[in-house]
């Protein structure tokens, strides 16, 4: 019986390419984060407490050993956290060019209105008498 | 800080047209480029992405507008910056987008430029592939080619050559352009945008004159690869 193991591995590595292609970061993905958190951290002290029932759990998904079943886990968690932190260091870079656009387009327009401002008063005295 | 060489509007031709120049570490080549436009141009414009080799005042020098990005950002970005600029100028009513490495040619601007003035067309693309006098070699052709199959799946424009740094833009057109993509990808962003504002557009038939210089530059087969990820991930 792998069979269980293999679907939920599937589903959990395919959820992750979605996330990849179409998410886009927002207030729930942050709630379903910390949700995950909490969940993780109960089944973390109740692994540790019961070591029997992991092994229990991989026997009934068809997986030899509950480390081997840890380990699964282990890598498609991995895997959702680097592409998390992709997207998070995309979504920075974009902040920082539009930043560091601005800052650019702001000394631009600082140089031509000093420029405006010179050549205006090149200008006058000469341009009195004309 | 060098005061900014206001342009001549009276004097030279095309006061209304703002040329639009991405530079990154170019040095030996900005120059002679700024040159040739200013016999047709009296507005140019360059961003300097944080080069290291001293582009932006040998820009400088040659009588181009610089505006230099505090840090490295990518064309798309310096791209961006420029058409962000151009288009809040008083005068403006073109922008003309023009690569720093000299791979353009002045006569297919001003050809463009007469087909957009004449035909009051929002968007004028360059394209290497509506005639046989640029031949970019098999391992380029394949990138070019790739991009513009993606180009034209996502937009459903129907455009022969998606990477041509050379394009012409009403003031209008640019005004519907806040380009994401900082890296190369930002190529086949700016048609996708230039789809949605539904403005009027044609390609027109220029020649890329590849150089050593331009060669040794150039984009390499793995990075059509990266062109793709940066458009299907969001």
């Amino acid at each position: 019986m792998t069979l269980w193991i293999q679907i939920l591995l599937v589903i959990g590595l395919v959820l992750t390419a979605v996330y990849l292609v179409r998410a886009t970061p927002s207030a729930s993905h942050q709630a379903v984060r910390r949700i995950l958190v909490i969940l993780a951290v109960l089944v973390g002290v109740v692994a540790v407490i019961w070591p029997g029932l992991l092994s229990a759990i991989a026997h009934a998904l068809g997986v030899g050993r509950g480390a081997d079943l840890l380990l699964y886990g282990l890598v498609v968690v991995v895997l959702i956290e680097s592409v998390s932190n992709y997207k998070r260091s995309v979504t920075q870079a974009r902040t920082t060019s539009a930043l560091a656009r601005e800052l650019a387009l702001t000394e631009a327009r600082l140089e031509d209105a000093i420029a405006d401002v010179a050549a205006l008063k090149k200008s006058s005295p000469s341009g009195k008498g004309k | 800080m060098t005061p900014p060489v206001k342009p001549a509007a009276r004097s030279a031709k095309n006061h209304d047209v703002w040329i639009v120049i991405p530079l990154y570490n170019e040095a030996p080549v900005i120059g002679g480029v700024i040159d040739e436009l200013k016999k047709e141009f009296a507005n140019v414009v360059c961003i300097d992405d944080g080069s290291t080799d001293g582009s932006g005042a040998v820009a400088r020098e040659h009588g181009a507008r610089v505006i230099t990005h505090p840090i490295n950002l990518g064309q798309g970005a310096a791209l961006q910056t420029g058409i962000s600029y151009a288009r809040e100028q008083a005068n403006a009513a073109w922008i003309v987008t023009f690569d720093a490495d000299g791979q353009h040619r002045i006569e297919d601007a001003l050809g463009m430029l007469k087909l957009a003035r004449s035909k009051k067309l929002g968007v004028v693309f360059g394209s290497r592939f509506l005639d046989d006098r640029t031949n970019p070699g098999w391992a380029k052709k394949v990138v070019l080619k790739t991009a513009v199959w993606v180009t034209n799946r996502t937009t459903k424009m129907n455009l022969t050559d998606a990477h041509n740094g050379l394009r012409v833009l009403s003031v209008e057109a640019a005004r519907g352009i806040n380009l994401q993509q900082d890296r190369m990808a930002h190529a086949t962003e700016i048609v996708v945008q230039i789809g949605r504002t539904k403005v009027p557009w044609q390609e027109f038939p220029v020649e890329v004159i590849y150089t050593d210089y331009s060669k040794a530059k150039g984009q390499s087969l793995l990075n059509s690869v990266n062109i793709l990820f940066d458009l299907i991930v969001n």
